[in-house]
């Protein structure tokens, strides 16, 4: 028993450095999303492209990727490649909510840099995006048939992510749509 | 004139000084195990040289800045060639690989000074603690040269720097960090003292009297530089606050309450033999706690406004050097703590060193809270669940309850006798002073124009109560004839700053009001019975810089108190990043702050107003604290030469 | 004639003042720096939306103002921000399983302090008179230490 007092510190210690190391592969600022497995938020809005309204009612229905990009920012840039090859290979309807952006600005965007999107919602002001939590820009949520949110991916998206977490989820999400007879 | 070899001599000497660090590890640990002087004697003379060499170092890189030679990496990333000198200088240590080089520095010099005075001292001490310091400043240095090489050049060699970041050209700069690195570095020699004391497998009372001016002195600076962190946060930041919990913050404030713990506890086991193992555990802890600040802040692991550096890749480094440090000492206390007992006696509770050590059992409670708040997120996370966040309402809530206890055990501590305290004396002579302590309290909240509470008035009435006590406690003293050593009356100043200290947090937590206003040119808003108005709007032009500048008129009943220029600049560096930098009158028992906000259009600005009680009492009281551990240090019998101790109780052989 | 109109017109403009609180609540400052004090900046290294200036954290103050005017209690606002964001958003945390550790840890660690200390320390006199038979060489060590103190 005195033998395990005096060692106390010497355990704590390496408790904690175990735990340090462990936190060197996290990242601090990666937020869980509370949404996930929830229905996702309402919204009405008009599309980018043509003015119409739409809202969640038009998503509702088939497995779709909710991709969030604006015209400002950096990052979509990066992984808008990705998302086209996405959208060309057909395995999901990808849409898209252009945040916090103007529409001259987000037309002329995706004219240079190709639209994968069957369409993209307006959300001039961030609303919409406040109700989905987003906080930085990009950020994709996958929503299954139902309209619930069944993953929020944070930051652009990168070929792992893709073909190892996304693609099996998209099969998977396929598959609960379809009952097998 | 620009030597295009700087670069390389600073990199060589940090090579040599790899050399000298691994020289003194050997020599102090072969002559301690061989008990051979003569080699100890070549690890003081080497821990000088290694100082000389590092220096050279140092001055090299701030030559490097002054003169602006951009092929070095680390000068193009900090510094600018319109950057004002000061802050030239200053920048050597803005960024991540310049300051670890301060930290060499520091860790150098007290290492050195170490060496000179250990001179006349057992063997064993001497080598003990040289192989010890030798041993950190090794994989200190090797992790620099490995991962963070202040010296790295790049040809050819830019040309224009990067500029310092804006928000760290502030006085605040130039002193701050030197003042923290000489107190993190400074608890190395506490613990070196203790890895000593455990390898010997014992302790004496000439080693403890040794090691508290070391650790007073650690301590002092540490509390200025926090001190100094705090009032450069609130002048430079344009919010107002003073302290906010942040992770890199709370990396310095834990050091510092366990080495107020320490001190404590070194006053316990000098005078009465007791706590021994406790204060070795505290030493080792002291350090131990500085180097985990050193990771946190440079390893991207936690959320910071502070972070130095996210980079996993130096953070693994930095950790695996946290984990032997502090593994290998820990783990000898667990083999050996067990045999470093001092005590002649059981420890009476109702005592002052009873008291004390409910003090200890606070501050590091304390600690542990503060450590506690810091890493939950991070546990949470790795235990693979949503993390919550842990701001300053949880730290509040859980610091105050603990640490306003021990400013009132203070008050009574300076009644309490050693071996035997009179419960009955120690309430006598707080009774006496709680009605003018209460008093005290009420007139503070009236000065601060809050709304009365009743815990408000307590919170308030232990500071005053604290700073009664000391002032009684000198009184009394004075009035029996006694004599006052320095460190006697250290200890007095030390706690009535603590006093003062808690009454300006109290004040300012409380009563502090703030407020949004849009203001144009000529207009008035109220705010804590003073008007505030807009008088002109304006714009100028500094030498990397340029700024929106509004003069304001600040009047109580008509009379104009204060006239404060808030300014928004556009560093040329940063051009999509104004900063604020807000304007402060300053007095006794208030400051009247303003920052400016957003431009509005039509020369209208929002314009953020505080009006802040007592805040300055908040780093009067940290300043008077530092001061008295100051005079503390000085008391004369820490530097009497000791008496030869008879040649039974030891076995080691005098240099 | 005008006196009969007083009095009515006087009952429907109190009508209206006090129908107006109830129309759309006032936004106390007060309250609402409070409020933006205790939501975290998600987009900011470790800042409250009060003291941040990023596009997110005004965003995020508009909403609150929009929810207060409502009438909005306090824990409905937090409850609308942990909806969206999560836990993290709020600098207190929530006092719920996976806090408990957290919230009751200091307190928990007190009482063990407590409990050592009281295994530790002794609070009889006669303790003094066990003290004083000491190994006579160790006194002559101690007298010979105090001297030099």
């Amino acid at each position: 028993m005195n033998k395990l007092i005096w060692s106390l510190p010497f355990l704590l210690i390496v408790a904690l450095i175990l735990l340090l190391g462990r936190g060197l592969e996290l990242d601090p600022r990666e937020v869980d999303s509370p949404l996930i497995n929830k229905p996702a938020p309402r919204f009405e809005s008009t599309t980018l492209q043509t003015g119409e309204p739409t809202s969640l009612d038009d998503i509702l229905g088939e497995v779709t990727l909710l991709n969030v990009w604006a015209s400002w920012c950096v990052a979509c840039r990066q992984e808008h490649p990705l998302i086209n090859q996405l959208a060309r290979s057909g395995v999901v309807r990808i849409v898209g909510l252009n945040y916090k952006d103007e529409r001259v600005n987000g037309l002329r965007w995706l004219e240079q840099h190709g639209d994968p999107y069957a369409w993209s919602v307006v959300d001039g002001d961030g609303r919409i995006g406040i109700d989905y939590g987003v906080y930085g820009v990009p950020e994709t949520f996958v929503i299954d048939a139902k309209g619930q949110i069944r993953a929020k991916r944070i930051g652009p998206v990168t070929p792992d992510y893709i073909s190892g977490e996304l693609i099996p989820l998209i099969q998977q999400l396929k598959q609960e749509n379809t009952p097998s007879s | 004139m620009l030597t295009p070899g700087m670069g390389a001599t600073g990199h060589l000497a940090l090579a040599f000084a790899l050399i000298l660090t691994a020289t003194q590890t050997l020599s102090a640990g072969v002559g301690l195990w061989r008990k051979n002087a003569a080699l100890v004697n070549l690890a003081s003379q080497t821990a000088v040289a290694l100082f000389i060499v590092i220096a050279c170092a140092f001055a090299v890189l701030v030559a490097a800045f002054v003169q602006s030679d951009f092929s070095i990496l680390y000068v193009a990333n900090n510094s600018n060639t319109q950057l004002p000198l000061a802050y030239r200088v200053a920048a050597t240590w803005g960024g991540h690989e310049g300051s670890l080089l301060l930290w060499a520095l520091m860790l150098a010099g007290w290492n050195g000074a170490v060496a000179l005075t250990l001179r006349s001292r057992a063997l064993d001490v001497s080598a003990g603690v040289l192989a010890t310091l030798g041993a950190i400043g090794f994989g200190f240095l090797l992790f620099m040269l490995g991962t963070s090489n202040p010296f790295e050049r790049h040809f050819p060699a830019q040309m224009e720097g990067r500029d310092l970041n804006p928000l760290l050209q502030d006085p605040g700069l130039i002193f701050h960090p030197p003042m923290l690195y000489m107190g993190y570095v400074g608890f190395s020699v506490a613990f070196a003292f203790a890895v000593t004391a455990l390898l010997q497998g014992r302790m004496d009372a000439a080693w403890i009297r040794w090691v508290r001016p070391w650790t007073n002195a650690a301590w002092v600076f540490l509390t200025f530089g926090i001190a100094l962190g705090s009032w450069w946060a609130y002048n430079e930041l344009g919010w107002g606050g003073w302290w906010f919990w942040d992770p890199v913050e709370n990396a310095s404030f834990m050091p510092w309450l366990i080495g107020t713990a320490l001190i404590h506890s070194l006053a316990v086991t000098e005078k009465r033999g007791h706590l021994a193992s406790w204060t070795i555990l505290l030493a080792i802890a002291a350090f131990s706690l500085s180097l985990l600040g050193t990771f946190l802040v440079r390893s991207g692991v936690l959320v910071s406004v502070h972070a130095f550096a996210s980079d996993p890749s130096r953070g693994v480094f930095i950790l695996a050097f946290l984990a032997a440090t502090v593994g290998i000492s820990l783990l000898l206390f667990a083999l050996r703590g067990h045999k470093v007992q001092m005590a002649t006696g059981p420890l009476n509770f109702l005592s002052k060193e009873g008291f004390l050590l409910v003090n200890n059992l606070l501050l590091t409670v304390a600690a542990a809270s503060v450590l506690l708040g810091t890493l939950y997120p991070l546990i949470v996370d790795a235990m693979g669940l949503a993390k919550p966040s842990v701001g300053p309402p949880w730290f509040n809530a859980s610091f105050v309850p603990v640490m306003l206890p021990a400013v009132v055990l203070c008050a009574a501590g300076f009644s309490a006798n050693w071996r035997h305290a009179s419960l009955r004396d120690i309430g006598k002579d707080l009774l006496r002073l709680l009605p003018a302590a209460l008093a005290a309290g009420g007139g503070v909240i009236l000065l601060s124009r809050g709304t009365f509470t009743v815990p408000w008035l307590l919170g308030l009435s232990c500071g005053a109560l604290l700073i009664l006590a000391t002032f009684w406690s000198l009184f009394s003293h004075w009035r029996k004839g006694l004599s006052m050593q320095r460190g006697w009356l250290g200890m007095h100043l030390a706690h009535l700053g603590l006093g003062i200290f808690t009454i300006g947090v109290g004040a300012v937590s409380i009563a502090d009001t703030e407020r949004d206003i849009p203001l144009g040119p000529g207009e008035t808003a109220t705010l804590a019975g003073h008007e505030w108005t807009l008088v002109r709007l304006g714009h100028l032009e500094g030498p990397n810089y340029v700024a929106d500048q509004a003069t304001l008129e600040v009047r109580r009943e008509g009379r104009l108190i204060a006239t404060l220029k808030p300014e928004k600049r556009l560093y040329h560096s940063q051009p999509n990043n104004p900063m604020a930098e807000s304007a402060v009158d300053v007095g006794l028992v208030r400051d009247l702050y303003v920052s400016l906000g957003e431009p509005l259009g039509a020369g209208r600005w929002s314009l953020r107003v505080y009006y802040k009680p007592f805040i300055r009492w908040i780093w009067a009281g940290a300043v008077l604290m530092g001061l008295g551990g100051l005079l503390a240090l000085s008391d004369k019998r820490y530097y009497r030469r000791p008496r030869p101790v008879p040649a039974a109780n030891t076995e080691s052989v005098t240099a | 004639m005008t006196n009969r109109l007083i009095a009515p017109m006087l009952l429907i403009l109190a009508a209206l003042l006090t129908a107006v609180p109830a129309m759309s609540a006032e936004v106390d400052p007060e309250r609402m720096r409070n409020l933006e004090k205790e939501l975290r900046c998600l987009v900011c290294q470790n800042q409250s939306i009060a003291d941040s200036h990023a596009d997110l954290a005004a965003d995020l103050r508009k909403e609150l103002e929009r929810l207060m005017r409502e009438g909005k209690t306090d824990d409905e606002i937090r409850a609308w921000m942990v909806e969206r964001y999560g836990d993290f958003v709020l600098y207190r945390p929530p006092f719920k399983p996976m806090t408990w550790a957290l919230w009751l840890g200091p307190f928990v660690l007190l009482g063990l302090g407590a409990i050592i200390i009281y295994r530790v320390t002794t609070t009889s006199r006669k303790s003094d008179s066990e003290a004083a038979a000491v190994d006579p060489e160790k006194l002559k060590a101690a007298l010979g230490r105090g001297k030099d103190a």
